[in-house]
């Protein structure tokens, strides 16, 4: 089997198999007299284990497996996802139009690389080659259109590659053991020029896609999807056809056992954006979903605030610029421009509006908020005023609530499904039993508990906090006005909060230490950081990223106070 | 509340493992389950690396849950110790003893006597020779169970005994019971440990059968063997033997010595002051006082009339001979800035008179040798002895009094 012995003749180290099974040496064609043991088990489905006399690899095996790349797989994995999508509310044009090019753009682009790799090499990567495909035999026009007839589309074929040859070594020795055809070969190569698919980078074309047809979803919410099991993702392999059979490296490729990270697709999907060349993105104008005005109504509601502060967060935007339709496009390659998280940016602003109104220094709203009240509760005629206090009380409340069940949730989270994996032959039936094992425990303790089936996967929801006006407890804070803390100027209304504090003076440079500033709780006030907690909790994001984006907008906003200051200060008059 | 928005395998079993250690700690079993349930599937995934496993997670906590909620219910706990005992064949041993353990706690002594047998029929390679500790256990236990059924023999044939009827049968199983438990007995006791239930048992068959040189050398080399962890039970059945066998007093008290040093306030501590009391050696009767002003330094000893009648009867009589002062004086140095509040505050002569006469008779004689006349206990209890005109509490009075010099003597 590991046949790494230099030959006799040539020592060169370049075996393959004659038809009596003897392995003879490519170089010099001296014949020997070991011969190969053959491994027979049902999970060697893709034995390439072919004479020399036969040229053309079969496609189907006896036992009904077929041979398959890992490209088939991830084919497959982002054709489930935009389903879901679609099931979601998602246009169809974005699975047949669009997603489909990127990735048919992702496969010629990444794919040429593969075919300009000498058979030499191929030895040298793998110890022992036991090739079955002689390199100089025809080399095949794989798959692609075996591809494209599994994504069910019609389209030219804009490719011209042709898959590596390569050989996966079938063997007891896992290492190099996968039941795709080029698993090993996938893990193993330095895929650092070429963006070697992964699983989260699935997500990334979704998005990228997504973005595209400027569909109304952000990128938050397609991870929240994600980790609330609307779109496939964990456990993906539970939807490979029963031929497709996954094992060794595979597992490494496609099982997950974390969630997606904001960052991670986020910056992926801008490499795979300039990687595939794409031309500027469909503009993002103020009627899109995506525009920070849209976003921000939207988070307004979500978090309990009176709809009258969306003129505070338009006036930001028009101030700052942040709403111009070439800052929030998408130019792929474009290194002067920063990239634009929506959600982030929108939660932002708000945070900002906040300061701006209520300056959140642990002392000045709660002033207000008492004026208010005191005006609320001898003026019961016209609507009441907002109240900061209250706001703070009703959405701490339900915040606490629904964090205290997302974090049982994560405790609770099931990695794994009914569908079992093997990494290899060897330990197929220690799993099966473990797995019996588990389904038997989960059977016992689930009785106990009272709770034996798993809860219903909740509907998947825009909102993950939702407000009703109708609801007579008060606690609806929509409606509230904001004339308690506004006052008329010159025509104008502008806040009675005269200050402001920046967030900080001086901007990290973020391609150094990956952040605008640096967010410590301790340094900030209590308040402000409630508010970003609460953006945090909606858009599942760590606090340090909104208090990026804040720090961004106050340079837009104050950007020419702070270059006549010569001092920093840490307050600055409007 | 978390800050983390990410989650992987890894952490969210860990969360999972707190709740389930949350719930525990609250005695909330189904919450507990709830979250075992979702534990499960760490099964699935390798965790050699790991200080405890998975595996090893689940049977403990799994065995809690049971035992609690599932009481009566044995069918449900025995059946997940079967899996368990699947589970992992390096603990296997454990999770059988652990198992048998509950079916005794449940008063199944059958099926805990079945569960041994085949627990001790078990093989499993070299697992078999690194698991020796355990089977030994086993094999103990089993010993442990075959005393007791040699012991309702025992006392079935006793009881036919005075009948009159002799029942060779029962004879026959009682002394085949015996062979069994000796057996194995006496093999967890070579090695070193704690094994108290066992030596005791071993003992009670050797002594029965009369191999009192067996029974000797066990309970010596339990007691004095220095590889076997310090262990004050095993000094008091050696006394205990020792007594039985009519030992003399020389060998009573160098085993009682030992318990002295280890436990000095020991229950025994007073027939050891009894005994070194009556003692014609001088170093013996000082050690009594040691040993009885020891052991009352201990809270549980504070209202012990006994202890303080044993502490009140030596003193008196040092006194009354006027020999030996400067041994009480010894005694009291290290004691006389605490024992005050701690045994003769007001408080407590009130609480003592109301409660317990004698015991405050004895300790207003401790207290008013140790503190003289005026001291609050005895002033008070003495007064109030009598009052209520008990002749005892006079002659008292009148004791202290006559030798009130010598709590001067005592104190300077």
């Amino acid at each position: 089997r590991d046949f790494n012995e230099r030959c006799a003749q040539c020592s060169e180290v370049n075996w393959g198999l004659t038809d009596g099974g003897r392995f003879y040496c490519r170089s010099c064609h001296n014949v020997t007299e070991r011969t190969r043991e053959v491994v027979n088990t049902d999970f060697i489905t893709n034995s390439r284990v072919q004479t020399i006399s036969k040229g053309l690899r079969k496609q189907e095996k006896n036992d009904g497996d077929c041979e398959w790349y890992i490209c088939e797989g991830f084919q497959l994995v982002l054709k489930k996802q935009v389903e879901a999508l679609e099931a979601l509310g998602i246009c169809p044009q974005m699975k047949d139009e669009v997603l489909c090019n990127f990735w048919r753009c992702y496969l010629q682009k990444s794919k040429q690389a593969y075919c300009k790799r000498p058979a030499g090499e191929t030895v040298k990567a793998l110890s022992v080659c036991e090739s079955s495909t002689d390199v100089d035999s025809d080399p095949e026009r794989p798959s692609l259109l075996r591809l494209l007839s599994l994504s069910e589309s019609e389209g030219d074929l804009q490719t011209d590659c042709s898959f590596a040859s390569s050989v996966s070594k079938v063997s007891e020795n896992t290492s190099v053991y996968s039941g795709s055809v080029d698993g090993s070969l996938y893990l193993m190569k330095n895929q650092k020029e070429k963006l070697r698919m992964t699983m989260p980078m699935t997500l990334s074309f979704c998005y990228m896609a997504l973005l595209w047809v400027r569909e109304p979803i952000t990128l938050s919410e397609l991870l929240r999807f994600v980790v609330e099991g609307h779109i496939p993702y964990l456990n993906i392999y539970q939807h490979f056809p029963e031929k497709m059979k996954l094992c060794g490296l595979d597992l490494k490729v496609f099982c997950i056992e974390s969630w997606p990270v904001y960052e991670e697709v986020f910056n992926k999907m801008h490499e795979l954006a300039a990687f595939l060349d794409l031309p500027r993105f469909p503009d993002i104008t103020e009627s899109c979903f995506l525009h920070p005005d849209m976003l921000c109504m939207k988070y307004l509601m979500e978090a309990n605030l009176p709809d009258e502060l969306h003129i505070w967060t338009c006036r930001v935007v028009k101030k700052t610029g942040i709403g111009e339709v070439d800052f929030l496009t998408l130019i792929p390659g474009n290194k002067s421009t920063r990239k634009v998280k929506y959600d982030v940016l929108a939660a932002a602003v708000i945070v900002v509006v906040l300061k701006l109104l209520f300056l959140l220094d642990d002392h000045y709203e709660w002033l207000l908020s008492e004026f208010a009240e005191e005006r609320n509760k001898s003026n019961t005629e016209g609507g009441p005023y907002f109240e900061f206090k209250k706001w703070y009380e009703v959405v701490k409340h339900s915040l606490d609530v629904e964090q205290k069940k997302l974090d049982e949730e994560r405790a609770k989270y099931q990695w794994r499904c009914e569908k079992p994996l093997f990494y290899s032959v060897k330990n197929k039936s220690k799993v099966l039993k473990r797995r019996q094992m588990v389904v038997n425990l989960q059977k016992q303790f689930g009785k106990l508990s009272g709770s034996m089936q798993r809860a219903e996967k909740p509907n998947p929801s825009s909102f993950q906090l939702s407000w009703s006006e109708e609801n007579t407890d008060g606690n609806c804070f929509h409606g509230h006005s904001l004339k308690g803390i506004l006052q008329e100027k010159c025509g104008l209304l502008t806040a009675m909060n005269p200050d402001y504090w920046l967030c900080t003076v001086k901007l990290c440079n973020e391609k150094l230490c990956g952040h605008l500033a640096h967010y410590r709780e301790v340094e900030f006030p209590q308040s402000y950081h409630f508010v970003l907690g609460l953006f945090s909790f909606l858009l599942r994001i760590q606090p340090s990223y909104i208090h990026d984006e804040v720090c961004m907008i106050e340079h837009k906003l104050f950007n020419k106070k702070l270059s006549k200051k010569l001092k920093y200060n840490s307050i600055l008059k409007k | 509340s978390s800050n983390e928005h990410t989650l992987n395998f890894k952490k969210s079993k860990e969360a999972c493992l707190s709740y389930i250690q949350d719930a525990l700690l609250q005695k909330q079993w189904k919450r507990a389950a709830e979250f075992l349930t979702c534990y499960a599937e760490s099964l699935e995934k390798d965790y050699s690396r790991e200080h405890i496993s998975p595996s090893e997670m689940i049977w403990r906590i799994g065995t809690e849950i049971l035992w609690h909620r599932s009481q009566g219910s044995m069918k449900e706990f025995s059946c997940f110790m079967e899996q368990m005992k699947s589970l992992g064949v390096k603990r296997y041993l454990k999770v059988c003893l652990e198992h048998v353990f509950h079916l005794l706690c449940n008063g199944q002594i059958d099926e805990a006597y079945q569960n041994l047998s085949l627990a001790e029929s078990w093989r499993f390679g070299e697992q078999t020779a690194i698991q020796d500790k355990e089977m030994k256990l086993i094999q103990a236990y089993r010993g442990l169970l075959d005393y007791y059924s040699w012991s309702k023999q025992k006392n079935i044939l006793l009881e036919h005994g005075e009948d009159g009827f002799s029942d060779l049968a029962v004879e026959q199983e009682m002394h085949g019971y015996f062979r069994k438990a000796a057996m194995n007995l006496k093999e967890i006791i070579k090695i070193p440990g704690v094994w108290d239930i066992f030596v005791k048992c071993y003992v009670d068959l050797l002594e029965f059968y009369g191999d009192h040189n067996e029974a000797r050398q066990v309970l010596n080399e339990y007691a004095y063997n220095s590889k076997f962890p310090a262990n004050p039970n095993a000094h008091v059945y050696l006394y205990q033997f020792l007594k039985r066998q009519g030992e003399p007093k020389k060998s009573l008290i160098s085993a009682l010595k030992i318990l002295h040093d280890i436990v000095p306030s020991h229950e025994l501590m007073i027939d050891f002051n009894t005994m070194l009391q009556k003692s014609k050696k001088r170093k013996n009767r000082r050690l009594g006082l040691e040993v009885i002003f020891a052991a009352l330094d201990y809270a549980g000893w504070k209202e012990n009339a006994k202890a303080w009648s044993c502490l009140a009867r030596q003193v008196k009589q040092i006194v009354i001979s006027e020999k030996h002062l400067d041994w009480i004086k010894q005694e009291w140095n290290s004691r006389k800035d605490w024992w005050p509040a701690f045994h003769f505050s007001r408080y407590l002569a009130k609480r003592n008179w109301r409660e317990n006469q004698s015991l405050s008779y004895e300790k207003a004689l401790v207290a008013g040798i140790l503190m003289g006349k005026d001291c609050k206990y005895f002033k008070y209890v003495s007064h109030q002895g009598c009052k209520a005109q008990l002749k005892q509490f006079r002659m008292l009075k009148k004791f202290v009094n006559k030798h009130s010099p010598v709590y001067l003597r005592i104190a300077g």
